[in-house]
C-alpha cells in the first residue's frame, strides 16, 4: 500500500513536469496546427540556461542560498528558452506559414536536432551529463505514509499554479481571448482587429516560458542534465498532449498526469519493471486513440465551409 | 459606434474602380461605390456576381488587383485587422462566429482593438485590468441588449438558434465601433418575422450614425430598406441609384429580376406554338 501511494506521488511529480511542457505543444498546435517537435529542446535549453546562470553569473556567496539562486536560475532558464523559441518561430516556422503542413513539421525535427547538437558542441563539457545544482531545500517531506522530496513537491505546486494561471489568462484577458479566437478562425479574428502574428509570437513565448521553468526545476530535482532530456521528456509531453486532446489546455495537463502515473505504476507493477514502462504509456495512448481519436478532451475535427 | 463629426452628405466609404482578378477570371471589373454617412446601401445581383468578393476587397481579406478604397478620405490598408481598426466591420454569408466561445466572449473579441491591456496589470490582476475588463463587458452587454440577445450571454455560440447567431454576428461587428458596417445576406434562411426584425435592427443601427451596406437576395427587403441600390452582374456594376430607379431599369429586370411578365407570357406562347408545329410535322 505504501509503495502504491509512493509511486502515485512520484507519478504526479513526473506528470507535473511533463504537463508544463505539454502545454507548449498543445497551445502551438491549437493556433497554427503545428506539432512543434523542437519544443522538448526548448525545455532542454531552459535547463541549460539555468545551469549557465548558476555556473557563471551567480557570485559564489549566493550559490548556497536557494531562495536567491533558484529564482535567478529560473529567470535565466526562461530567458534562454523564450529567446530560442522566438528565434525558431521567426526564422524557421514563419516563412513556412502558408506551406503544406508537412514542411514545418520536418523543419521542427531539424530544429530539434540543431538545438541538441548546439548544446552538445558549444556548452562546455556537455558531451556528457552535467551535474545540476540542488538549488532547493534538500529534504524529504512526509505526507502520511508517503515521502516525497521537497524539490518534487515544488514542481507539483509550481506546475499546478502555472496551469491554473494560464487557464485564467486564456479565458479572462484580451490577448487570451484573441488566442482562442485565432485558434478557432484566424481570418475572422483578423477582422476583429486581432493581429495573428502577435498572437502566434505570444503563444510561442508562453509555451517556452513554461518549458523553461520546467527545465530548471527538473534539473534541480534530478541533479543532472544532458542534451537528450528534451527528446525524452518532449516525447512524453507530446504524447500527453495527444492523449488529452491536442489543442486543449486541460487535456494536456490531465494527459500529463495520466502518463506520469502510468510510467511509475507500470514500472512498479507490470512485468518487465521500469525497462518496459514506456511500453505501457504507448499502449494506453493507442487504446485511447482507437476509441477516441480526438483525445480525451479534444474536439472532433469540424468540417468548415 | 462613433458618430464621426463629418458633415452630413460627405462620403464615408468610397470604393473607386475596384478590380479583382483570380487567375484568368475577372471577378470584379471597376466596381465603384460611394456611401454617405447614415446611408443604407444595398448590393444585389445573381449568384457569382462578385458581391462577397467585393466585401472581401473592402475588408482587406483580398487585395484588389487595381482600384482603391477610401474610408473618410483615407486609403484603407490591405490588412483586415487594420481595416477593422480604421472602422469597417462585417458579417458573413455563412455565419462565422467563434463557435466554442460564449456569446459574451464573441462580442468581447470584437472589442479587441478598442480596449487596452498591458501584460503587467493583466498578469498581476491590477485594478487597471479589472477596470478595462468591466468597461468592455459593459459595452458588450449594451450591444447584446441592442440586438436582443441579453438572456443568452453565457451560451456557447454554436448552440444558439440560427437567427440568434446572425444577430450575435451583428453585435460582434458593432463591438469594433465601426463607421461602416457590411452585412452579407443578413436575412438568409430567416422567416418573415425574423426578416422584419432584422430590417428594424438595421434601421436602428443607421440611427446611431453607422452607415450600412447590405448584400441580399430578397429584393423586397432591399427595396424596402435601402437609400440606394447597386446591381452587380458578372463582376460589373450594372445600375446604381435609388430603389425606384433601379426597380424600373429594364436591364435590371432582364438580368436579375427576370423578364417582365408580359414577355414571359409571349415567350411561353411562342414555345407552345413551336411545340404544336412539331407535333403536326
Amino acid at each position: 500500500m505504501t509503495t502504491l501511494l509512493q509511486q502515485i506521488a512520484n507519478g504526479i511529480a513526473l506528470g507535473a513536469t511533463i504537463g508544463l511542457i505539454a502545454l507548449g505543444y498543445t497551445m502551438v498546435y491549437g493556433i497554427i496546427q503545428l506539432i512543434n517537435f523542437a519544443h522538448g529542446e526548448v525545455f532542454m535549453v531552459g535547463a541549460f540556461g539555468g545551469l549557465a546562470v548558476h555556473r557563471w553569473l551567480l557570485p559564489e556567496a549566493w550559490q548556497g542560498d536557494w531562495y536567491i539562486s533558484l529564482p535567478l536560475m529560473i529567470v535565466g532558464g526562461v530567458v534562454v528558452a523564450v529567446t530560442i523559441a522566438l528565434i525558431m518561430e521567426r526564422f524557421a516556422y514563419r516563412p513556412l506559414r502558408n506551406a503544406p503542413r508537412l514542411a514545418p513539421l520536418i523543419t521542427a525535427l531539424g530544429v530539434s536536432i540543431v538545438l541538441q547538437e548546439a548544446i552538445r558542441i558549444w556548452f562546455p563539457n556537455a558531451e556528457s551529463a552535467q551535474a545540476y545544482p540542488k538549488a532547493f531545500i534538500d529534504a524529504q517531506v512526509d505526507l502520511g505514509p508517503v515521502s516525497i522530496s521537497a524539490s518534487k513537491l515544488l514542481i507539483i505546486v509550481v506546475s499546478v499554479a502555472l496551469s491554473v494561471g494560464l487557464q485564467l489568462y486564456v479565458t479572462k484577458s484580451r490577448m487570451g481571448r484573441a488566442m482562442r479566437a485565432t485558434a478557432q478562425d484566424r481570418d475572422t479574428a483578423r477582422l476583429m482587429g486581432v493581429n495573428p502574428d502577435r498572437v502566434i509570437v505570444l503563444t510561442f513565448l508562453i509555451g517556452a516560458a513554461l518549458a523553461g521553468v520546467a527545465g530548471v526545476l527538473y534539473g534541480v530535482d534530478i541533479t543532472n542534465v544532458d542534451n537528450a532530456i528534451g527528446f525524452q521528456n518532449g516525447i512524453f509531453a507530446f504524447t500527453a498532449a495527444v492523449l488529452g486532446g491536442i489543442g486543449s489546455l486541460r487535456g494536456a495537463v490531465i494527459g500529463a498526469f495520466i502518463i506520469g502515473l502510468i510510467k511509475t505504476l507500470g514500472g512498479q507493477y507490470m512485468p518487465g519493471g521500469t525497462q518496459y514502462d514506456y511500453v505501457w504509456i504507448f499502449v494506453v495512448l493507442i487504446f485511447v486513440l482507437v476509441f477516441r481519436p480526438q483525445g480525451l478532451f479534444g474536439e472532433a475535427e469540424r468540417v468548415r465551409a | 459606434m462613433t458618430a464621426d463629426p463629418i458633415a452630413a452628405g460627405a462620403p464615408v466609404l468610397h470604393a473607386q474602380d475596384v478590380t479583382m482578378v483570380f487567375g484568368g477570371l475577372v471577378a470584379l471589373n471597376k466596381v465603384s461605390l460611394t456611401l454617405e454617412q447614415g446611408q443604407v446601401a444595398g448590393l444585389i445581383g445573381p449568384n457569382g456576381a462578385g458581391k462577397t468578393t467585393f466585401f472581401n476587397c473592402l475588408t482587406g481579406l483580398y487585395t484588389p488587383t487595381s482600384g482603391r478604397v477610401l474610408l473618410n478620405g483615407a486609403r484603407l490598408a490591405g490588412d483586415p485587422a487594420k481595416v477593422t481598426i480604421a472602422g469597417v466591420a462585417r458579417t458573413f454569408q455563412n455565419i462565422r462566429l467563434f463557435p466554442n466561445m460564449t456569446v459574451l466572449e464573441n462580442v468581447l473579441v470584437g472589442r479587441h482593438s478598442r480596449m487596452k491591456q498591458d501584460p503587467v496589470s493583466t498578469l498581476l490582476r491590477l485594478p487597471a485590468f479589472h477596470r478595462g475588463e468591466r468597461a468592455a463587458k459593459e459595452r458588450a452587454r449594451e450591444l447584446l441588449a441592442f440586438v436582443g440577445l441579453t438572456r443568452a450571454e453565457d451560451e456557447v455560440a454554436r448552440n444558439l438558434p440560427y437567427g440568434d447567431q446572425r444577430r450575435l454576428e451583428i453585435a460582434r461587428a458593432l463591438a469594433t465601433d465601426p463607421s461602416v458596417l457590411l452585412l452579407d445576406e443578413p436575412t438568409a434562411g430567416m422567416n418573415p418575422q425574423e426578416t422584419e426584425a432584422t430590417r428594424q435592427l438595421i434601421l436602428r443601427i443607421r440611427e446611431t450614425g453607422v452607415s450600412v451596406v447590405v448584400i441580399e437576395h430578397d429584393i423586397k427587403f432591399i427595396f424596402g430598406l435601402c437609400d440606394k441600390v447597386s446591381v452587380l452582374v458578372q463582376g460589373e456594376l450594372l445600375v446604381e441609384g435609388t430603389p425606384e430607379v433601379v426597380r424600373a431599369d429594364p436591364r435590371v429586370i432582364e438580368a436579375y429580376l427576370g423578364k417582365p411578365p408580359e414577355e414571359i407570357e409571349a415567350d411561353a406562347r411562342t414555345a407552345a406554338e413551336e411545340h404544336d408545329k412539331g407535333e403536326q410535322a
